[in-house]
């Protein structure tokens, strides 16, 4: 499992826990987060995440 | 063709920019900036020490890269001056630039208090990313040093600098940190975890004049108290920056006055970001300069679109007390009420007909953060 992170505001996706509270289950990996999906935090379009650890 | 012009190359600037060849808008796109244009995330800027990270480390393109990118002419230390809106053109280094819209995303800048002493010219302040680079070299011979401001972007550089193993002295008149953004409970728990790292608290007082040491500086509160520090930095707030437009006829007031579809008060110029009063709210922050961004694109590209905001949470990037904030609207009336456990803090704030229009979450509890905007929605 691997993390992205907001390369804007820092806010980091975590395919382990997924975001449940936005619809998206734990163990989703980010190729499969929809193309439209934005930073919880700051609203930046999912292209501006880069991969933190793996 | 005369080409769109966008006037800075902040994230307002870039983001209106990317999103609008996102569209596949074609048309020519100029972009002008008075610095280098480097692609930078600017909250990084107060949560850099303690990842390490130096200015080619923050820089994530630089202007050449972005004008490929972006299909666009990037004018770099190009300062504009003034803005004839009859003749649509611009005046860069006593050259013309013509337009056919013009987009104002020039920012803000800090606001410096009126320092006296003779280190007063030494205080920095830290709102770009050519300021940061200052900021380090300044540090490499500070350890300890001294904040004037315990607000939200003072707070999270006291956090930084604690992280990093530097020493940090907070000054203000505020009753607790960050008190225009969260309850005291909340600002408490901020103060108290920071003191426990090591920061020293000067709240309820004033600075005096800043004078210059052998070694540092040092400054005598209102209170009685002398402050001594390697380096001061100010971090009283920032103000949009208006003189442009002003001296152009646009309307201003706080900020750079627009409607809702981010028009101003002269045909065919727009403003965002910082810069921007849209529909009577100036609203620094990342969240809504990204809906902005998004909004003005469309209407760029032929789909009129207004500006609408969901609850946008300000996430408070003091990490060792993380915050969350969704400010009641400005002069609301109401009290908040505070859930307080092991788990951190929550805080509602309920209007006179007792219903819920802002929120605070204090460390643990910033978990709950989806869960309060739902209630508040
Ligand atoms: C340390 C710090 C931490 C922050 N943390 C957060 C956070 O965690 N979350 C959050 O939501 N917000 C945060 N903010 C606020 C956020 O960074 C800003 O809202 C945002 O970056 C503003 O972007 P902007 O493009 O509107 O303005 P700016 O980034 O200020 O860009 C202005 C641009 O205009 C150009 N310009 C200005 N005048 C002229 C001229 N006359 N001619 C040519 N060019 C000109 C400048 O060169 C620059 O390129 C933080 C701010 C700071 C300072
Ligand atoms: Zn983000």
């Amino acid at each position: 499992m691997k993390k992205y992170e907001c390369t804007v505001c820092g806010f980091v996706y975590d395919e382990a826990k997924g975001m449940p509270d936005h619809g998206i289950d734990p163990g989703t990996l980010w190729e499969n987060v929809p193309a439209d999906w934005e930073c919880p935090d700051c609203g930046v379009s999912k292209a501006e995440f880069e991969m933190v650890e793996a | 063709m005369r080409p769109t012009v966008i006037i800075g190359t902040g994230l307002a600037g870039y983001t209106l920019a990317k999103e609008l060849r996102r569209l596949q808008w074609q048309g020519p796109l100029v972009l002008v900036t008075e610095d280098e244009g480097q692609f930078y995330s600017k909250p990084m800027l107060s949560g850099a020490l303690a990842k390490k990270k130096d200015v080619a480390a923050l820089t994530m393109a630089s202007a050449e890269k972005m004008a490929a990118d972006l299909d666009a002419q990037i004018l770099t230390q190009s300062q504009v001056t003034a803005i004839d809106t009859q003749e649509k053109q611009l005046t860069i280094n006593g050259q013309k630039q013509p337009y056919d819209k013009l987009v104002l995303a020039i920012g803000s800048f800090p606001i410096r208090l009126p320092l006296t002493g003779s280190g007063a010219e030494e205080v920095v302040s830290v709102n770009n990313l050519t300021d940061y680079g200052h900021f380090l070299n300044r540090l490499e011979k500070a350890h300890h040093v001294a904040i004037i401001g315990p607000g939200l972007i003072g707070s999270e550089f006291a956090n930084d600098l604690l992280l990093s193993g530097r020493q940090v002295t907070m000054i203000g008149p505020d009753k607790w940190p960050i008190n225009t953004l969260i309850p005291e409970e909340i600002g408490r728990a901020v103060q108290k975890t920071l003191a426990e790292k090591g920061a020293t608290w000067h709240l309820e007082t004033f600075n005096g004049p800043i004078e210059k040491e052998t070694k540092g500086y040092s400054t005598v509160l209102k209170s009685g108290v002398k402050v001594e520090a390697d380096l001061i930095l100010s971090a009283v707030g920032v103000r949009p920056t208006v003189e442009l437009a002003k001296k152009a006829g646009v309307e201003v007031n706080r900020g750079i006055v627009t409607d809702s579809f981010l028009k101003t008060s002269v045909d065919s110029l727009y403003a965002l970001g910082d810069c921007a009063e849209v529909a009577g709210r100036n609203l620094p922050f990342i969240a809504p300069l990204m809906i902005q961004a998004k909004a003005l694109a469309k209407t760029l590209a032929g789909t009129e679109t207004e500006v609408v905001y969901p609850a946008m949470p300000v996430v408070i990037k003091t990490t060792l007390y993380p915050v969350v904030t969704q400010p009641p609207p400005m002069g609301a009336q109401g009290a908040w009420r505070i859930d307080a456990t092991d788990k951190g803090i929550i805080g509602r704030f309920y209007n006179k007909e007792d219903k819920l229009i802002g929120f605070a979450l204090g460390g643990e509890a910033t978990d709950q953060k989806a869960a309060l905007t739902k209630e508040l929605e």
